[in-house]
């Protein structure tokens, strides 16, 4: 007997993008039918040097999904074998098809380097999670991480899809070293997210508008167990977001949630509107929340982050904003396109007496050290131990620029 | 089919012969040299024109037929107005209210303005072109619905073929935006000012018969003269000749992508650290969006470094204008304005001289500006890993763009082709490139956003890059890496068997040919 379609519950579904304006994306509609296997007309630039790739493609997919006999229609502008796969499976699954775990391409080389709780996080560069153009070369940047976002710049109708394309893009695309991070959505949406994210190599995950150290919880469990299931041993890091006032007063519970927690960060456009404040460039308004937010990361041991910076046509406003969030103690800033990263990354470079200094300090450390001394001095000063620390991440810092 | 192919020496099947006359297949860089003498126009006698001076007659229709238009003949226009060009479609429209046929239509660049002249082509006013055709006329060319074979040409090698009598020009249409009654013309002032006229030079002193076409006519003498009166038969005045503004249409525009940024930025700083920019130096770059970004990026490192170019070689935008004015070169020599800013300065800056393809490209002048750049930037469809490249293909085989300088500019002492690696799923560092249209030999750099590619013959390069920190890779492994994402190499493109374009080489050999895309 010739396979069948699964049952559907739609009958038709559509996903991704087509128009004019659309460029590396494509729109698939699938009709499912009744016999006659898979009627698949394939539109696109790309026709005489991938038309025939593509196609087979899109029905081994198809195959593997359960879709035996249907009317597709793709139009496409030059999208990656990674986003049109994850189009079709998107429209699959809104036909109301179990797909199971879906169509997961392999690791691609490039794919499955691992991170360190430590590292550098200067830069943090978000990308929208339904836009496929963005993706491909933003590692070439070289942001110390890249974020997929599933949250604030994914439509509300395109969460399931984008979902699927950063699942892909996380198994297909090289970072070139830059941390793999992924924001997921708020609440149950954000648990389901973790479906399609926790397995495939993501490093940290950011949790937004934490106000509740159990919603940090609840990830990291959830977490856990997709990941024990797989087996996989690398563990996956989180960072959450405080954006309101209550995340602002429970930042320390926050940042203390579980053992997975890397970084704590902070959202000023939704921690402003919560106190009915306007934003402004010289943010007193969000002061007390950001000297929180960095006091609870430090007392909890874990990274201090600051918000994003988001006018990307004034590089001296950003140059100022990261100069002040290295004067507070902040280790790290958002941006949102990719000519901010070496603004930032030049700004949190230690200073030539920085530098000088804890040159000195982590001599005198290593001195100590091999002299088996328990205290640290440098000429009559004894040096406490958090600022010998301090001493060896500048040094560190600076090393990690110089290449 | 298109039969007498031969193998050139670059490997490329190309005709012998092109619209009935005999071709030379590429012999290799600097092989061809042809002997004899340049050809020259007929000898005419002064007495034969009015002695005050007033060459205007009514119209392009009434000149044309005063000129002796016949069918078969061969007329030439300009593209000093690129996109914004009205004069050749009035030219042709007016040729085919006068009867006439099987014209040869020799422009230095046919734009997607052009695209009314199809239904010349169709109804067999115009026979074929032979010029770089951008866009449509591409399209259409690509398709096979041309009855000649186009024949592309670079800019000096426009010059070279009407110099040496490969092209015989019977009428020249020259659209000047002022001139005087006489014929004397020029680009930089007038209402449709749009900077030089150095692309109908050659015309003006080797066609038959030359008409200066103008919508700003004031008494004699219009000075400059770009164009001499002397080299003009007749005057027109027509309503408007041009849109300037459309001269900065298509590929001016300063580029907003962080990709493309990020390669003009890298481009720059190989140009720093393999100290090319040193004192003294000269480069070009074009209007590309990326070249454009790059003259930026430069201009910043020359100034924390205190150096200054010599000269820079436009096509000028405002970019290099600011360059001129705040010291940071004493020259540039221009080809063709770019923008409104290079059209003012060219008229009032001194140290912005006009040149042609004569001095800049001419492969029979004695010597030419091109290769004595330190710095040569240039785009491309395709490279490939013998660092080949294609300008007037794309990779599903459609003739779509123009050859320019492009040729000519492979002359300099380091080419360089910041390029992104792929566009939009299609990869550009292919294993043969659809079209040649420059050898790999006058290619150095490739610079994409994945890295720099230098040359293995350029070992000198490869030497000066050590310790910069500048990401070098073979071209080969950024070749893998794209096809890994794309879905493995493009396909090759469906192609028919009939020649639709010759592709030709700075000498007037052919390089490569253009075949009809299956439909």
């Amino acid at each position: 007997m010739a396979p069948k379609t699964k049952k559907v519950s739609q009958a038709s579904a559509e996903a991704g993008r087509r128009g004019s304006d659309v460029r590396s994306d494509c729109w698939v509609n699938i009709t499912p039918t009744d016999s006659g296997g898979i009627d698949l007309t394939f539109k696109s630039k790309v026709e005489s040097m991938y038309g025939d790739a593509t196609r087979e493609l899109v029905r081994r997919e198809l195959g593997a999904l359960g879709v035996a006999h249907a009317t597709v229609e793709i139009e496409d502008a030059g999208a990656l074998p990674f986003v049109i796969t994850a189009r079709v499976e998107a429209a699959v699954r809104r036909l109301g098809l179990d797909v199971g775990e879906g169509y997961v391409p392999d690791f691609a080389t490039g794919t499955e380097y691992p991170t360190e709780p430590q590292r550098f996080r200067r830069s943090r560069l978000y990308l929208p999670g339904n836009e496929s153009k963005f993706m491909l070369n933003a590692g070439f940047h070289g942001p110390d991480g890249l974020i997929l976002d599933l949250e604030d710049s994914v439509a509300p109708s395109q969460k399931d899809a984008a979902r699927i394309l950063v699942r892909n893009a996380l198994r297909t695309l090289d970072f070139r070293g830059s941390e793999r991070m992924v924001r997921i959505n708020q609440g149950d949406a954000g648990l389901e997210d973790l479906d399609f994210i926790a397995t495939h190599n993501v490093h940290v995950i950011l949790i937004p508008k934490v106000e509740d150290p159990e919603q940090v919880r609840r990830v990291d469990e959830k977490t856990k167990k997709l990941l024990a299931a797989k087996k996989i041993e690398q563990p996956v890091y989180l960072m959450p977001i405080v954006e309101s006032a209550l995340g602002a007063f429970k930042a320390y519970e926050i940042a203390t949630a579980c053992d997975s927690i890397v970084a704590l960060t902070i959202g000023l456009e939704d921690y402003t509107a919560d106190i009915g404040a306007a934003r402004t460039q010289e943010g007193r308004e969000s002061f007390w929340a950001r000297s929180q937010v960095l006091n609870a990361a430090r007392a909890a041991g874990v990274q201090p982050i600051d918000t994003v910076f988001s006018d990307v046509s004034d590089m001296d406003g950003l140059r100022e904003a990261v100069l002040e969030a290295k004067g507070l103690g902040f280790d790290g800033k958002g941006c949102i396109h990719p000519r901010q990263i070496a603004v930032i990354h030049e700004a949190f470079a230690p200073s030539e007496a920085e530098l000088t200094r804890a040159r000195k300090i982590v001599a005198a450390f290593e001195e100590a050290e091999a002299k088996g001394l328990a205290a640290v001095s440098l000429g009559s000063k004894m040096i406490d131990p958090p600022v010998v620390k301090r001493a060896l991440r500048v040094v560190k810092l600076a090393e990690a620029m110089s290449k | 089919m298109t039969d007498n192919l031969v193998k050139n020496a670059a490997g490329r099947l190309v005709p012998t012969e092109v619209n009935g006359c005999e071709a030379v297949p590429f012999q290799g860089v600097g092989k061809y040299k042809p002997k004899g003498s340049k050809t020259a126009p007929p000898i005419r006698t002064c007495a034969d024109y009015p002695a005050d001076g007033n060459k205007v007659v009514a119209d392009i229709k009434t000149a044309l037929k005063n000129a002796g238009l016949r069918d078969g003949m061969t007329i030439s226009s300009h593209h000093h107005f690129r996109n914004g060009d009205k004069v050749a479609n009035q030219v042709f429209q007016a040729a085919a209210e006068l009867g006439v046929k099987d014209i040869r239509w020799f422009p230095s660049a046919a734009f997607p303005c052009h695209a009314p002249l199809i239904d010349l082509l169709d109804s067999g006013v115009i026979h074929h072109i032979e010029g770089s055709m951008n866009g449509p006329l591409g399209d259409y060319a690509s398709h096979g619905k041309m009855r000649g074979m186009g024949v592309l040409r670079s800019h000096g090698g426009r010059w070279q073929a009407i110099q040496d009598g490969e092209v015989h020009i019977d009428i020249a249409v020259i659209a000047a935006p002022t001139a005087d009654p006489f014929g004397n013309a020029n680009g930089v002032t007038g209402p449709s000012a749009c900077g030089l006229l150095g692309f109908a030079l050659a015309d003006s002193i080797y066609a038959d018969h030359v008409i200066a076409v103008t919508d700003n006519l004031i008494p004699f003498p219009c000075i400059p003269w770009q164009i001499q009166g002397n080299n003009v038969d007749q005057v027109v005045v027509m309503d408007s000749v041009g849109d300037p503004s459309k001269i900065i249409s298509g590929t001016t525009q300063l580029t907003k992508s962080p990709d493309r940024l990020m390669i003009a930025e890298m481009t720059a700083r190989f140009i720093r650290d393999t100290g090319i920019m040193k004192d003294g130096f000269s480069f070009q770059a074009g209007a590309g969006g990326t070249a454009l970004a790059f003259a930026i990026f430069l201009k910043e490192m020359m100034i924390e470094a205190g150096i200054k170019a010599r000269f820079v070689r436009g096509g000028s935008t405002k970019y290099l204008v600011e360059m001129l004015e705040e010291g940071l070169t004493d020259y540039i020599l221009d080809g063709q304005t770019f923008d409104l800013n290079g059209v003012a300065s060219m008229r009032d800056n001194q140290h912005h001289q006009d040149t042609s393809p004569f001095t800049s490209y001419n492969f029979h002048g004695k010597g030419c500006f091109a290769s004595m750049l330190d710095a040569t930037i240039l785009g491309a469809t395709e490279v490939d890993v013998d660092f080949n490249a294609n300008v007037v293909t794309h990779s599903d085989g459609r003739l779509l763009h123009g050859i320019g300088g492009w040729q000519n500019c492979l002359a300099g002492k380091c080419v360089i082709l910041p390029i992104p690696s792929v566009r939009d799923r299609i990869p550009v560092i292919v294993d043969r490139v659809t079209t040649l249209c420059g050898p790999g030999e006058l290619i150095d750099v490739v610079v994409t956003e994945r890295g720099i590619a230098i040359n293995p013959r350029r070992t000198d390069l490869l030497e000066a890059v050590k310790g910069s920190g500048l990401p070098i890779r073979p071209i080969q492994e950024i070749k893998e890496e794209v096809e890994s994402l794309s879905g493995g190499a493009p396909a090759p493109p469906k192609l028919g068997d009939k020649v639709i374009a010759a592709i030709k080489w700075v000498d007037g050999t052919v390089i490569d040919s253009v075949r009809q895309v299956a439909s």
